[in-house]
């Protein structure tokens, strides 16, 4: 680890020694090392390549925001692309790789379109928009492939994830965002009142900045110290709890916060679950996310070795890493000093600070000339020399006007550590609708809740930034800030608060102001490579937005639309005030008025596995078993989903195709007997006074004048007058009725009777329970059905005793049944219910009572077959919400004498009753073998190049029991057409003519079921 | 012909998971009421309570009895929980103790499943996969919600020894939670949170 410093490495053990692979070579870095600085420790700078001009790229930051350095992580499987190096944990084993280089990293024949870029602008800002519309042919011949070859990120993973995710749902008075010092004083003093703290921080460790800034002492205490002191404290309170690798990665409304944590990120293989979304609830959210380093804006600052100032000082004392041997400073802030001062005191050479400012003489400038460090006040760095690495910076000064002015002087160097100031991570309190506002002194956008903050259900602010997210960037100022916040929330939630306890004795270098500096000039023609990157990640450089506003995208959120700017995987952390203060400037316009684009959730990308949790594989969706499930299962059930219910849509039988397994079902009800599962219909029990007016109006047809003890077939319309439901009411008490709906539709038809009950007849005296699930339901059809049940029930069950559409309640194979003599196959046939729990020993004893009939189970094909050759219509098949009864010749079912009905003023109107509405016909196909496909259309005239379709098949079977295909049809005026032929024009040519007939085929007088 | 005295067997028919922190249960046949009516007439009140052994409970709570309980269900429904043999007749007998008054009593054991979870992470469980603040202070023993557990709707209450969570959901999906809630247990991941 030829950059591994003899001393510093706060969060390293160096006694513990992590072997890793990169890029299929092994290297060594220590436990508590993250991928970046194992790498940086390495000598490896160059960690990739750009997204458009495929320049090589080095790391630029310490943290979550990192742009440049993504990396493919984990192998086979457990291979994951765009993985901050920043974010990654080193653990034994781990195996990574750069992405968007081909052949390797370091020639990459990609790097041809920069060069080719220098001459004509392969890839300049609004690519795709002028791609898009000139020349259209280039796009798919020599754009798209060449594109698609050369960009892009990481390759997505085609393996099943191995790993296990899950959600979690908390509930907090107060949330705490980041356990930087504004964050663990926040949590402290919210948690001495009391109340209620979660204390989430997106790292492995707590502290922040605080862990590196040396140079500051809270109450006497070096900041790691206080530090630990403050979890100490916090460790002992029940009330508070504190997650680490642990991200607040969006909020929403009303308290609610998505927090994404990485339980098994840092092993090779997790214990338990990946990763945890955590869904918190909390009545007040505290902001304490810090503040994120600005680059600048200077040619060739994409070059490995340009690093924020910050980042370079993270390396030097957390993981005791030396980015550079030789470090220029680079900035426009007494910040970056410290970076000089950490760097000189490690032992390293700091050949110069450049400065944009004039008369630098803060406290920390005077330290650094005070080791011996030069100062270049008035200067900026105007280019970057080297390739894959710095090798010097080209210097010269600045004038007021913003341009190069004297000699340029060449200081060599190996690593340039820029500072633009800091901005505040306003992320989160901007993803619910925080608002901003410039604040001209520090160069800052800072969260303005007067103007607009996250409020909860009550109206109330429940959301307020802290510290260096609220733009107090000195420690002193952050940690009152925080206590501040953290007492307001715990007294806000309802806490006694108490006195407040004497303010912290800070010890830290004063800082003066910094100076706004958004480009910094270059030499030379801008157009030989020399770039001012703004987006690493995006390859947005500060002439893309120049030339978007020259353009005339002036809005922000349209030039980062047309530059793609801040648009990559990092969503612009780095870049956005740069590039909107580019564009101001371009725009001769104030910041302010420019404003921001809009901060979105998550805050860095949280795995899709996370968003799943468990719902994956058997889990993806509930899936409604009824009582007989499993029999069905191991008896050759060839399951199809109804609603989100599982019926058998055949019984296959060994050796048997599955349409012979339907014919044979079928001709099994119509020569003897078969039993059907209908359990999964939908049970309504209606009850009350007003419960047959309420069904007189739910139903197009009488239910009031219903007798107790009697069925009805009713059909449902809405307001529009169309069908959307169907089936069998029972009246089965003088103030009760049980409305059978169909299996998918049961629960809307709860919903929609019980929305007109809450919402518009509120006092009708009617109650609605859904009992579909009381009962397993078995239809018994078939010539044979009564003899097969009659033996199981002590009731007399004859024609007389129980005639067609009746019930009656009695006892069947020793369990409570009810027995419905209805049909809906056109057979003499029997439901019978049973309360679910008892419904596979019924179906046993049915199963065994036929045996000698050969009793037939029937699945929903054989269903679908026996009610098309009796005419009889299925919502879903005959409707599709633009068919009414009349469509479908159900009149009788439409009643006349009502006053009123859902859909009954709809189905007055004229669209509704004029001519040229598809009505409902059979068909009779000219060839009985030919069967026609679902959905053709049938089509006026043949013989006509313009086709005019009349109609579509809505059901179309062969039928075993007519020995010959059978439809039906909705076709115009299809009831006054009786007798045509129609044509219906299929696929390479093949027309099929079918004559239109009575939709009935089958027993008409009705014969069969008036047994 | 069939044993003449049939066992109801419910969907899971008392299926067992044992975690590391947890144990999941499927209680068999469980009778459950629904019963709706006008909590505000006292007459009803009266009633309900001279059935169930229990009072109207408030808002959001389960009221215990040694055989089961009441649940407040909806401002005008209520979950009357009893052994599955009596639920039939306290059924009929409740619906003729109501007598005129317009309300709606009935039998919808058959038509859920219940689980009984325990153990160290029981709360922790049910809260993987309810919006519900399940820690021991915010749902104490006698609370009860009417939510959903995943994708599913679920009802769920800490008995009055805080030892179990009850949860009832259709019985349809049964075999599903009971799947959920074992796969989100079997690891062992337990947040710590409670």
């Amino acid at each position: 680890m030829p950059h591994r410093l003899n001393s510093g490495g706060l969060l390293i053990d160096r006694s513990k020694t992590i072997r890793f692979n990169w890029n299929g070579n092994t290297l060594n870095g220590f436990e508590g090392d993250t991928l970046a600085a194992a790498l940086l420790a390495n000598g490896k700078a160059l960690m990739g390549r750009s997204f458009k001009y495929h320049r090589p790229r080095g790391v630029v930051a310490s943290g979550f925001e990192e742009p440049n350095a993504l990396m493919t992580v984990g192998a086979g499987n457990r291979e994951e692309p765009n993985q901050r190096a920043t974010a990654v944990e080193l653990f034994d084993g781990l195996t990574a790789k750069s992405q968007n280089h081909w052949p390797s990293l370091g020639f990459d024949v990609g790097a041809v379109n920069a060069a080719v870029a220098s001459v004509a602008p392969v890839f300049s800002a609004g690519f795709y928009y002028k791609t898009f519309l000139f020349p259209r042919v280039a796009w798919k011949h020599v754009y798209e492939p060449i594109i698609r070859k050369a960009a892009g990120l990481g390759p997505a993973p085609t393996k099943d994830d191995p790993d296990t995710y899950e959600h979690f749902h908390a509930h907090a008075d107060i949330l705490v965002v980041g356990a930087g010092q504004a964050g663990l004083a926040a949590a402290r003093a919210a948690g001495a009142t009391g109340a209620n703290v979660i204390l989430v921080e997106q790292t492995a460790s707590i502290g922040g900045r605080l862990l590196t800034e040396t140079d500051v002492t809270i109450d006497g205490m070096s900041g790691a110290d206080w530090v630990a002191a403050q979890v100490e404290a916090l460790e002992a309170m029940d009330n508070v709890t504190i997650r680490t690798r642990t991200q607040a990665s969006g909020l929403y409304d009303h308290g609610y916060a998505l927090c994404y944590e990485r339980l098994g990120d840092h092993v090779a293989v997790p214990t338990g679950p990946r990763h945890r979304l955590w869904k918190v609830r909390a009545t007040r959210t505290i902001i304490t996310a810090g503040a994120i380093e600005r680059p600048l804006a200077f040619a060739n600052n994409d070059t490995p070795g340009v690093m924020l100032a910050g980042a370079v000082r993270d390396y030097l004392a957390l993981w005791g890493v030396a980015p550079g041997a030789e470090i220029v400073v680079f900035t426009n802030n007494d910040d970056a000093y410290r970076t000089a001062i950490q760097a000189y005191e490690a032992g390293l050479k700091v050949p110069a600070i450049v400065d944009c400012r004039k008369d630098v003489n803060g406290a920390l400038p005077t330290r650094a000339r005070s080791l011996g460090i030069r100062v270049i006040e008035g200067s900026v760095v105007v280019k970057v020399k080297g390739g894959k690495e710095v090798s010097a910076v080209q210097v010269a000064g600045y004038t007021p006007s913003g341009r190069v002015g004297g000699a340029v002087e060449t200081i060599r160097c190996d690593c340039v550590a820029m500072s633009g100031g800091w901005s505040p991570v306003v992320h989160l309190f901007s993803h619910c609708g925080g608002k901003l506002r410039w604040d001209e002194d520090a160069s800052m956008f800072r969260p303005e809740p007067e103007r607009g903050a996250p409020i909860g259900a009550d109206g109330v602010i429940n959301t307020i930034c802290a510290g260096a997210a609220n733009g107090e960037m000195s420690v002193a100022d952050g940690l009152a800030d925080a206590i501040e916040v953290g007492r307001a929330a715990a007294k806000e939630v309802g806490f006694n608060i108490g006195r407040k306890a004497a303010a912290a004795q800070v010890d830290e270098p004063a800082q003066e102001a910094l100076q706004p500096l958004w480009f910094a000039p270059s030499i030379g023609k801008y157009s030989h490579g020399s770039k001012h990157f703004l987006d690493y990640q995006n390859d947005v450089t500060a002439a893309d937005v120049e030339l978007a506003a020259r353009e005339g995208y002036e809005s922000v959120e349209h030039a980062k639309r047309y530059t793609t700017l801040g648009m990559a995987t990092d969503q612009g952390k780095l870049s956005n005030i740069n590039g909107l203060a580019i564009l101001a400037d371009a725009l001769n316009a104030p910041i302010p008025k420019v404003g921001t684009t809009t901060f979105r959730p998550p805050y860095t990308p949280i795995s899709i596995g996370s968003i799943v949790g468990r719902d994956v594989g058997d889990l993806f969706k509930p899936v409604r078993k009824s009582p007989m499930h499993d029999w069905h299962d191991v008896n050759g059930a060839d399951w199809e989903p109804v609603g989100d219910w599982r019926r058998p849509y055949t019984y296959i039988e060994p050796g048997e195709t599955r349409e012979e397994s339907v014919n044979r079902q079928v001709l099994g009800v119509r020569n003897s007997v078969g039993m059907l599962d209908a359990s999964t219909l939908g049970k309504m029990l209606v009850k009350g006074p007003d419960a047959g007016k309420f069904l007189d109006m739910m139903y197009t047809n009488m239910m009031s004048s219903l007798k107790p003890g009697r069925c009805r077939y009713g059909l449902m319309c809405n307001e529009n007058g169309f069908l959307f439901d169907d089936g069998v009411v029972v009246r089965t008490g003088e103030d009760e009725f049980l409305c059978h709906t169909t299996s998918g539709g049961a629960d809307r038809v709860h919903a929609w009777m019980e929305e007109w009950l809450q919402t518009e007849w509120w006092d009708m005296k009617v109650y609605v329970t859904n009992i579909t699930e009381q009962f397993a339901q078995i239809a018994v059809a078939g010539p044979n059905a009564r003899k097969v049940i009659e033996g199981l029930t002590p009731a007399d069950i004859s024609a007389e005793a129980l005639p067609f559409m009746s019930y009656i309640d009695t006892e069947m194979a020793g369990v409570w049944a009810r027995i419905y003599r209805i049909s809906f196959s056109g057979e003499l046939s029997y439901e019978i219910a049973t309360p679910a729990h008892h419904g596979q020993h019924l179906w046993n004893a049915i199963r065994e009572a036929g045996a000698p009939h050969k009793i037939m189970s029937y699945g929903t094909e054989a269903l679908h077959v026996l009610r098309a050759e009796k005419g009889f219509i299925m919502i879903g098949d005959e409707t599709d919400g633009t068919v009414t009864p009349q469509d479908l010749n159900l009149n009788w079912a439409v009643s006349k004498k009502k006053e009123d009905f859902i859909g009954k003023r709809a189905q007055s109107r004229s669209f509704l009753t004029g001519k040229g509405r598809k009505q409902l016909v059979g068909l009779s196909t000219a060839d009985p073998k030919t069967v026609l496909p679902d959905g053709a259309h049938a089509v006026e005239d043949m013989s006509v190049a313009q086709k005019r379709t009349i109609g579509h098949v809505t059901s179309t079977y062969w039928s075993p029991t007519l020995q010959r295909s059978i439809a039906m049809a909705l076709i115009e005026d299809g009831l006054s057409r009786e007798g045509e032929v129609l044509s219906f024009p299929l696929e390479k040519g093949v027309v099929v003519k079918a004559t239109i007939v009575d939709p009935v085929f089958y027993d008409k007088e009705g014969a069969q079921q008036n047994v | 012909m069939s044993d003449m005295s049939p066992k109801p067997v419910s969907a899971l028919d008392r299926a067992t998971f044992e975690g590391p922190l947890v144990s999941i249960a499927e209680a068999g046949p469980v009778g459950m009421i629904t019963i709706r009516g006008d909590f505000a007439d006292a007459g009803f009140a009266k009633a309900v309570e001279a059935a169930a052994g229990v009072a109207v409970p408030e808002v959001r709570t389960f009221a215990e009895t040694a055989t089961g309980g009441l649940g407040w269900m909806s401002p005008d429904e209520l979950l009357w929980v009893l052994p599955y043999d009596d639920a039939p007749k306290a059924a009929t007998d409740l619906s003729a103790a109501l007598g005129d008054s317009h309300h709606m009593v009935v039998n919808v054991s058959d038509a859920r499943t219940v689980l009984r979870v325990t153990g160290k992470a029981a709360r922790e469980l049910i809260a993987k996969g309810a919006p519900v603040d399940m820690s021991p202070a915010a749902f104490a023993a006698g609370q009860f919600r009417r939510s959903h557990i995943g994708q599913l709707a679920a009802a769920f209450w800490v008995s009055g020894d805080e030892r179990t969570i009850t949860i009832v959901c259709f019985r349809s999906a049964g075999a599903y939670l009971f799947a959920w809630l074992s796969e989100s247990a079997r690891d062992g991941a337990t947040p710590g949170l409670y």
